[in-house]
């Protein structure tokens, strides 16, 4: 009950979306999402309901961020920049 | 990879190794066990599907602790379930609710008795059933503070004149309190589940952290997700460093989703309750507000527990081991039940009951090397 999958915004109508998650697509409420979905868009949704847009630039930065950890020098990986750049990565 | 990125997937096979060597390097580095603690059911299920655990360091103790709200659903909030469905009610409810024990009985037991109950997957179909009738639908309503937004976005929203709610909705930031005060926690890190997180912002753990002088590291849920967790995690610990930090950025920020919030404290308060075999927990049970007393099934109907205490409890409740199993004081591997008595079709405790409980979890996912060993 408690899974919260993402998927792809195929389309809005109102409050509501379409949603593709990989094969399934299903209508998600849109109610409690703090900015606007567009198609394309990524969103976290639980139980029938968005909670997060996930930017396709996010997504992208994800794998650097994998990246930036692996190559980091063991005991560093709590240094100033990279802790910025877990951390503090708002929006 | 860039197909299974597009899928939102982070599970590329080299990255997993070179992260789990770092991981390794990490533990090696520090010379002494580290125990590490996540409260969500949804990370103990990637850590088992995906075999993480044989990936772990020996050194390196990753423990599930009271992240399935099912599982932490005490039998008195069953209690009122089972009686609002044998008093005619319709009941509608997530499946993972239905065999959870209550005192004498479980939904499933009621419905088989002749109790109608619903299962839905979520809110909006609880509601729409129930403007397709005239009955009286309440909507059993469990799950952490993911879970209850979506409950409060309903009741703040429109739903019909036969409708109410009985919630038994957990709010998960107290029960790390419980957890990290518990006399015997062995607990040097909590992973904090992301998709709360989403919610609340990782900013809510900040108080925590310090109090306790704990590192806190948000994660996602995907294998690479979980490991980089882990690997900031140990080395906060290595480095003795508290506070929080998000790897989980691409759905977390510090303030998180403020709609959401706004919503989900317009509907419920937080108030203290018991946590089936954890404790009492100040803060760690979500009931709606007055001003919401009109949709409040404990409002609303006048439900009669009495009729429920002529039956025991069952026998072998006694010996199960799930409260210590939620505390992260043990694992599955320790209970005599598991996989004998005590089986998903017919468990005994609540954590073999709902897809997010440890055992459960280990149920199904079993057979790997490490789940066979006992902290």
């Amino acid at each position: 009950m408690c899974l919260g999958v993402p998927g792809r915004v195929i389309s809005v109508q109102g409050r509501v979306a379409t949603v593709d998650f990989w094969g399934v697509r299903r209508d998600v409420q849109l109610h409690i999402i703090d900015e606007p979905v567009e198609p394309g868009d990524y969103i976290l949704n639980h139980v029938g309901f968005a909670v997060r847009r996930i930017a396709p630039a996010e997504v992208e930065r994800t794998v650097a961020l994998f990246e930036e950890l692996l190559a980091a020098q063991p005991g560093d990986l709590l240094a100033a920049e990279v802790r910025s750049q877990i951390g503090e990565t708002d929006g | 990879m860039a197909d299974a990125v597009h899928r939102l997937e982070f599970r590329n096979r080299d990255q997993v190794l070179r992260m789990a060597s770092r991981l390794e390097q990490v533990v090696r580095r520090v010379g002494s066990p580290i125990a590490v603690m996540h409260v969500c059911g949804t990370h103990e299920q990637a850590i088992a599907r995906f075999g993480l655990r044989d990936l772990l360091p020996a050194g390196l103790d990753v423990v599930m602790g009271p992240g399935c709200p099912v599982c932490v659903t005490d039998q008195p909030e069953v209690d009122e379930g089972v009686a609002l469905a044998r008093q005619g009610v319709v009941l509608a409810t997530y499946g993972d609710m239905l065999r959870v024990p209550g005192t004498a009985g479980s939904l499933a037991d009621a419905r088989a008795a002749g109790a109608r109950i619903e299962v839905v997957y979520s809110i909006v179909q609880a509601a729409e059933l129930a403007r397709q009738t005239a009955e009286e639908i309440v909507f059993f309503a469990t799950g952490f503070e993911t879970t209850a937004v979506t409950t409060a976005a309903v009741l703040c929203g429109e739903f019909p004149p036969n409708f109410s709610v009985l919630s038994a909705h957990k709010y998960i930031p107290p029960v790390m309190e419980i957890v990290a005060e518990m006399p015997d926690c062995r607990i040097q890190g909590f992973l904090a589940a992301g998709h709360a997180a989403a919610i609340t912002g990782w900013g809510v753990f900040e108080a925590f952290a310090q109090h306790h002088r704990l590192p806190v590291v948000v994660a996602g849920f995907e294998p690479l997700d979980i490991l980089s967790g882990l690997l900031v995690l140990c080395e906060a610990i290595a480095a003795g460093h508290t506070g929080v930090t998000n790897c989980f950025p691409r759905c977390v920020t510090r303030e998180g989703n403020r709609v959401a919030q706004d919503v989900l404290w317009r509907a419920f308060r937080p108030i203290g309750g018991r946590w089936r075999g954890i404790a009492h927990v100040p803060n760690g049970n979500l009931r709606l507000r007055d001003t919401f007393a009109h949709v409040d099934a404990r409002c609303r109907f006048n439900i009669d527990l009495t009729g429920l205490w002529q039956f025991a409890a069952p026998s072998l409740a006694a010996s199960c081991i799930c409260g210590d199993i939620l505390a992260g004081r043990t694992t599955p591997a320790a209970c005599d039940l598991f996989g004998n008595a005590c089986t998903p079709t017919d468990p005994v405790g609540a954590c073999m009951v709902s897809t997010e409980g440890t055992c459960r979890i280990w149920h199904e996912y079993g057979g790997r090397r490490s789940m066979g060993a006992t902290p």
